[in-house]
């Protein structure tokens, strides 16, 4: 991995407005191509606002954002116009947490794809709908031809999630952004998509961003988990590493906190508080008011997110696994 | 207001035990709701959705009765059949041996004081113009406790759930976190003095850290004030840890039924077995490789004919259209509808399944 298809560095992200909340600050990571980073975290951490910081979704005159992000060696923050419509779903793409609401209503799931299609490659209107076809094939969806004439309505919530992918997927992105594309479902369906969306990522060599706040999506399928916490990435390791050894407090306790029938009969262990207010951070680390392992230095000065390879972490007082010392 | 705090507020009178331990506290018997659904206008076929389709089980004093299944299985129907915030096409509930709302039995107000509801949204569920603290109080002044009283309570009960009087009592809804508004739910419930608590999604909504917060409360109070809990949830794990006792439902009928260990160790019906095996994989070392099922859960305006799990079961057979399995009894206090576990069903399989589960018994 010599050059990472994205590269995020010092991202900044303020709302304004009649008071201001800082959505993030200071993010940096990379995503290399073929890659699978899941963006772990729970409401209000930023993990969505990173997405759609990615993608430009944001209200330009009401949005701050500082630092760069670039995708294949482009700056996206300096896309304009047709640019940053090319960019939009021909090199980044998403799929988003309602499939529902994501499709317009009054055209069919065909006619999105095949319009999507034309936008980005010149192509016929026969050609289009061909592509469109292919691709409900390719996300397992039972009589595609079918299907091309449905509205999203029609469709039952696990078919419309697989729509979605079909059409984040049709430009042949080099980078997919999938915002929670599970929570909605039922389990049974959950797991199909978590192996479709797999299985896709291995057949087209994609990079994937999975944002979650479920532990358990994250492990089916990224290679490396990114913990967030109040805009900012406290964590970041592989997936095995984060599960066996977590060694930022709230990761440790996210994890720990994650109900199993280990826990049966007995008080399940818990992080005390809630999340802060965004508009009124902490001046040090936002986790040392519910962390016990925080010192008077914790609550003055942030730590900052130190980056050893794969690894980071920004934390005074990391947790030492023994086998980590050995 | 110095009483506003005191551990021995006054409350409403006790609700006492009438039919001693053995009597269920709840027997629910042939449950059955339709929904019409309104069709075009030319279409002269009446279209119902099977919501619930004659459920009936029992809810013993002192344990938690998990309830499970995908959206549109009939669990919140259920829940709301119970709670009569729905009245019910057929069946009976029986509170603590007392029919509910029949002639003989008890009246809709008291058994309304007995069973309280907290409910997924914890947003919805508050009334967004009284105070937190008026909320819980209004309650028990419906039933009789004077005002000065019931908001004494109410401050007592807020300082069990973990708030501060003083600090949440005067704010309103929309001026609290998700899990605070969920707290004070409970709290409402709570503030009637019940003896069955159902909680439909309770906690689904809250973000993991505060999720755990909320169940650790519930398993205190439980203990604390002898109560019952129907436990609604999609999450398996979540079932798993607070259940004694748990039920599948699929398409608005039982599937299975059995104590939280046994259902979840050696699960009899094929619908269960799927659906604790479609829970995502906690170790990376050992993903998911293949889904359990495929496609999803079907309509049920129209359920198919015997078996409603039939055309998504990999053991599907004649037999299964032929006629709908019904619960049997496969080790102690387990029970589960399928054709399978029954040796006179005609389905092939059957016979040599029955005999296995007799050996290892």
């Amino acid at each position: 991995m010599t050059t990472p298809l994205l590269s995020v560095r010092g991202l900044g992200v303020q709302f304004t407005g009649a008071r201001t909340a800082t959505a993030l600050s200071d993010l940096s990571f990379d995503v290399g191509s073929g890659e699978v980073l899941a963006l772990l975290g729970e409401s209000g951490c930023g993990k969505s606002v990173t997405l759609r910081t990615l993608l430009r979704l944001h209200e330009p005159r009401r949005t701050r954002i500082t630092g760069q992000i670039s995708v294949d060696g482009g700056d996206v923050l300096a896309l304009r116009g047709p640019e940053l419509q090319r960019y939009r779903g021909g090199v980044v793409s998403m799929v988003f947490q309602e499939p529902g609401l994501a499709f317009d209503p009054v055209y069919t799931i065909g006619d999105q794809i095949a319009q999507a299609v034309r936008a980005h490659e010149g192509v016929d209107r026969a050609a289009a709908r061909e592509r469109a076809l292919q691709m409900l094939e390719r996300v397992q969806i039972p009589q595609a031809r079918r299907r091309l004439d449905a509205y999203a309505h029609e469709l039952s919530g696990g078919m419309r999630q697989r729509a979605m992918i079909a059409l984040a997927l049709a430009c042949r992105p080099k980078l997919l952004l999938a915002d929670e594309p599970t929570t909605a479902l039922d389990a049974t369906v959950q797991i199909q998509i978590l192996l479709l969306l797999r299985e896709l990522q291995r057949e087209t060599g994609m990079s994937v961003i999975f944002v979650t706040h479920d532990i358990g999506a994250a492990i089916e399928v990224a290679d490396r988990i990114a913990v967030m916490y109040a805009g900012r990435i406290v964590e970041e390791n592989d997936v095995a590493a984060i599960v066996d050894a977590a060694r930022h407090p709230y990761s440790a306790g996210l994890l720990a906190s994650t109900v199993s029938a280990a826990h049966r009969g007995r008080v399940l262990p818990t992080i005390a508080g809630a999340p802060p207010d965004l508009s009124a951070l902490p001046p040090g680390c936002a986790f040392a008011p519910r962390c016990d392992r925080a010192t008077p230095r914790c609550r003055e000065v942030q730590p900052a997110l130190i980056r050893e390879g794969q690894t980071a972490l920004a934390c005074w007082h990391p947790l030492v696994h023994v086998e980590a010392l050995a | 207001m110095s009483a506003a705090l005191a551990p021995d507020a006054p409350a409403l009178p006790a609700l006492v035990d009438r039919g001693g331990p053995a009597q269920p506290l709840l027997i629910v018997d042939a449950l059955r709701k339709h929904f019409a659904v309104a069709g075009s206008l030319f279409d002269r076929r009446r279209q119902r959705v099977h919501a619930v389709d004659g459920v009936s089980f029992v809810v013993n004093k002192g344990e938690t009765l998990g309830i499970v299944g995908e959206s549109g299985c009939g669990k919140s129907t259920t829940a709301r059949l119970i709670a009569r915030l729905l009245p019910a096409d057929s069946g009976q509930i029986v509170f603590d041996g007392d029919g509910v709302d029949e002639f003989g039995g008890m009246a809709l107000k008291d058994y309304r004081r007995n069973l309280q509801m907290v409910f997924q949204d914890s947003f919805a569920s508050l009334n967004p113009r009284l105070s937190v603290l008026e909320a819980i109080a209004y309650g028990p002044q419906v039933h009789g406790l004077a005002k000065a009283a019931a908001h004494a309570r109410a401050a007592a009960l807020l300082e069990r759930v973990g708030l501060a009087p003083a600090q949440f009592g005067a704010r309103y809804p929309h001026e609290l976190s998700g899990g605070q508004r969920q707290r004070v739910n409970i709290a409402r419930a709570l503030a009637f003095e019940p003896r069955l608590l159902i909680l439909d999604e309770a906690v689904a909504a809250l973000d993991k850290s505060v999720q755990a917060q909320v169940l650790n409360l519930l398993q205190e109070l439980k203990a604390e004030r002898g109560l019952t809990y129907l436990f609604i949830s999609h999450d398996l794990h979540v079932v798993h840890y607070l259940a004694d006792r748990v039920l599948v439902m699929y398409l608005g009928a039982i599937v299975e039924i059995g104590p939280v260990e046994r259902l979840y160790g050696q699960p009899r019906h094929p619908y269960t077995r799927a659906l604790l095996s479609a829970v995502p994989s906690m170790d990376p070392a050992h993903r998911t490789e293949r889904s359990p099922l495929s496609g999803d859960p079907p309509n049920p305006i129209d359920p198919p004919s015997g078996c409603r799990f039939r055309d998504r079961c990999a053991h599907a057979h004649a037999a299964c259209a032929a006629e709908a399995p019904t619960l049997r009894e496969t080790a102690a206090g387990h029970w589960a509808a399928c054709h399978l576990d029954d040796p006179g069903s005609g389905h092939p399989e059957a016979p040599a399944r029955v005999a296995a589960l007799a050996r290892s018994a």
